[in-house]
C-alpha cells in the first residue's frame, strides 16, 4: 500500500496515543521498523499487521481504529493540507459530497499511483444519500465515515451517518443531512495562511 | 458572412465571465463583472477609463481602446496599475453597432497569489472555470513536494552518517585507514608538504593480557584521546591497525618542530591510565618520515620509511623517536623523563 496511507495511520497513531504506544504497536507489527517513509511502496500486509496491532494494543475493535483514523485525517492540526485540499470540492457539505465521486481522480492528479477508494453518492432527496465505496482494502469505509463526520464538523453540518456494511467489495454509508448550517464551521479561504 | 444575433442579460454575462467588462466607445468602462469588480474595492471601476485603470503591457503604446478591435479579437497582457505585481491575461472584441467593445480578464497563473490579494472565494469562479482545479493542484504538489523534500533530507542525513562510519575507526572515533588512503592521496595530488609518523604502543599486550580487553579498549581510547589532543585541527590521527597509530602532520616537515611534538606525545603516553582504579602503564614509540625528504614523496613508501624508523626506536627502548632520513645513523632520540630499558 502507499506509503502516504502507511504514513498517515503511523501519524494518526503517534499524534493521538502517543510515540510510545506507535513504537509498540510497530514492534507488535513485526515491521522491521518504525517510520513509513510517504512517497515508498510498503507490502499491504505491513498496513494490515499495523492495524490489527493497533486494535489489539488499543483494545478496540478495527471499525473504530479505522473511523478515528478518517476523523483525525480532517482535523488533527498535522493534516491541515489534506484537509484543505477537502474543502477545495465545495461551499458547502452537500457541494462536498456530491464532489466526493471526483475524489478518486483527484487523489491520482496529484499522486498518480497513489490508490484511494473510488466514491459514488447517490442522492435519495435532497438530505437522504448513500455513498457507496469501492475499495481493495475492505473497512476502508470506515475510514470514509471518519473523514464525513470530521468534514460535517468542518461545514458546521449535523448529520447523521451509518456503514450499512459491504457486499461485493462495496461498502455502503448512509448520509442523512440533519441541518446545514448547524454550527459556525471552520474558516476556509482560497488562498493559504502564510 | 452570416452571423446569428442573441441577446444576452449582462446577468448572464456576470455568471459566465465574472471578470469581464464591456467598454464604451470612449473607453469608458460602463460594466464590469461581479469578480472582476472585487480588484476595486472602492467603486469598482465604476465610469473609470479602461486604459486609466489598467496598464497594456502587450500589445504596448496603446493610446485608445478602439486600436485593439480586431474581428477575431485581441489578446491581452495586462496589470492593474494599482496591483503591478499580478499580470493578467485578457480578450478583447468588438461587440456589434456602437455597444463599444468587451474585455474578459483572467489571473492566469497568477491565481494563486490574486486569491490571497483580492480575498476570492470559490463562488467567485464559474464552475466552469478552472482556476479552483488549479489552486487544488498547487497544493497538492506543495505537500507531495514537503514529503519529498523531508525523504530527500533524511536520506541525505543517513548518507553523511554512513561516510562518516566508513571513514572512522568505531572504537576510538579515530579516522581508519580507508580515510588516511583518502587524504594521503589528495596530499600527493596537491603536491602538499607533510610529515608522517607512525606511533606503536608498547606494553599494550600486557595490558590486555593482565587486565582484559575491557582495559585494552580504555587504554587505546586514552591513547586516541593524547593524539588528537597533541595535534592540529588540520592534522589527522589514524588507527592504523591493533595498537599502531599513523599522524599525518599537514604543512609540517621541520624536523625540530616535529620532534617536539613527538616528545610530547611520548611523555604524554608514560602517564598511568587508571582502569577500574588500577594504573595501566604503557609507552610509544615513533617514525616520521618527512616529504621533503622525497624528490616525488610516494606515500607508500614514505608509510613504509616510516615504519622502518619505528623499528629503529622500538629497538631502542621505549619512548624513543627516529628519523627515516637518520636511518643510515640507527640512532633514536628518548623522551628526557624515561630511563632506558626494553619496550614491548
Amino acid at each position: 500500500m502507499h506509503g502516504l496511507i502507511n504514513r498517515s495511520i503511523q501519524c494518526f497513531l503517534r499524534d493521538t496515543y502517543g510515540a510510545e504506544s506507535w513504537n509498540t504497536i510497530a514492534a507488535v507489527a513485526e515491521l522491521g521498523h518504525n517510520n513509513f517513509e510517504a512517497l515508498l511502496d510498503y507490502d499491504q500486509a505491513q498496513t494490515e499487521a499495523v492495524l490489527g496491532a493497533a486494535a489489539g494494543h488499543l483494545g478496540s475493535p478495527l471499525e473504530i481504529v479505522l473511523e478515528d483514523l478518517g476523523t483525525y485525517l480532517v482535523s488533527h492540526s498535522n493534516m491541515h493540507s489534506l484537509r484543505r485540499l477537502l474543502r477545495f470540492g465545495g461551499e458547502s457539505f452537500v457541494d462536498f459530497l456530491h464532489s466526493l465521486d471526483e475524489l478518486h481522480d483527484r487523489a491520482r492528479m496529484a499522486v498518480p499511483d497513489l490508490s484511494v477508494p473510488v466514491l459514488e453518492l447517490l442522492d435519495h432527496s435532497s438530505s437522504a444519500f448513500t455513498l457507496l465505496v469501492r475499495h481493495d482494502y475492505p473497512g476502508f469505509g470506515y475510514v470514509v465515515l471518519g473523514v464525513l463526520r470530521a468534514m460535517a464538523d468542518d461545514y458546521g453540518a449535523l448529520v447523521f451517518l451509518e456503514h450499512q456494511g459491504e457486499k461485493d467489495r462495496v461498502e455502503m454509508v448512509s448520509i442523512e443531512l440533519l441541518e446545514t448550517g448547524f454550527a459556525e464551521g471552520r474558516e476556509f479561504a482560497l488562498a493559504q495562511a502564510g | 458572412m452570416g452571423c446569428e444575433m442573441i441577446e444576452l442579460p449582462l446577468a448572464v454575462l456576470d455568471r459566465l465571465m465574472p471578470m469581464h467588462a464591456i467598454i464604451g466607445a470612449t473607453g469608458h468602462i460602463s460594466h464590469a463583472g461581479p469578480t472582476l469588480r472585487k480588484l476595486e474595492p472602492g467603486d469598482g471601476f465604476a465610469g473609470a477609463r479602461f486604459l486609466e485603470v489598467f496598464e497594456l503591457r502587450r500589445p504596448r503604446n496603446v493610446a485608445r481602446m478602439t486600436e485593439l478591435l480586431a474581428p477575431g479579437g485581441t489578446r491581452l497582457s495586462l496589470r492593474l496599475r494599482g496591483r503591478p505585481e499580478i499580470p493578467l491575461k485578457g480578450l478583447v472584441l468588438p461587440l456589434p453597432g456602437d455597444a463599444g467593445m468587451l474585455v474578459n480578464i483572467s489571473f492566469g497563473i497568477a491565481a494563486t497569489q490574486a486569491v490571497g490579494i483580492f480575498d476570492l472565494t470559490s463562488g467567485d469562479f464559474p464552475p466552469t472555470d478552472l482556476t479552483i482545479e488549479m489552486l487544488y493542484l498547487v497544493e497538492a504538489k506543495e505537500a507531495v513536494m514537503n514529503e519529498s523534500r523531508n525523504l530527500n533530507m533524511r536520506l541525505q542525513g543517513a548518507k553523511i552518517a554512513a561516510e562518516e562510519q566508513a571513514y572512522t575507526d568505531t572504537l576510538t572515533g579515530l579516522k581508519n585507514r580507508r580515510a588516511m588512503d583518502m587524504i594521503l592521496e589528495r596530499y600527493k595530488s596537491c603536491g602538499e608538504r607533510f610529515a608522517v609518523m607512525h606511533l606503536d604502543l608498547d606494553f599494550f599486550k600486557q595490558v590486555n593480557d593482565t587486565l582484559g580487553h575491557a582495559a585494552g579498549d580504555l587504554v587505546l581510547q586514552e591513547a586516541a584521546r593524547v593524539l588528537v589532543e597533541e595535534t592540529r585541527s588540520e592534522d589527522t590521527v589514524v588507527r592504523f591497525g591493533g595498537d599502531e597509530f599513523v599522524l599525518l602532520l599537514h604543512g609540517l616537515t621541520g624536523p625540530e618542530a616535529l620532534k617536539a611534538v613527538a616528545l610530547r606525545i611520548l611523555k604524554r603516553l608514560e602517564e598511568p591510565i587508571l582502569f577500574q582504579g588500577v594504573p595501566c602503564h604503557i609507552s610509544g614509540s615513533i617514525g616520521i618520515a618527512l616529504s621533503d625528504d622525497y624528490v616525488e614523496p610516494e606515500p607508500e613508501r614514505m608509510l613504509l620509511d616510516a615504519d622502518k624508523a619505528l623499528y629503529v626506536s622500538k629497538n631502542a627502548g621505549r619512548a624513543c623517536l627516529s628519523f627515516a632520513h637518520d636511518l643510515q645513523k640507527g640512532q633514536a632520540t628518548r623522551e628526557p623523563g624515561v630511563a632506558a630499558q626494553g619496550s614491548g
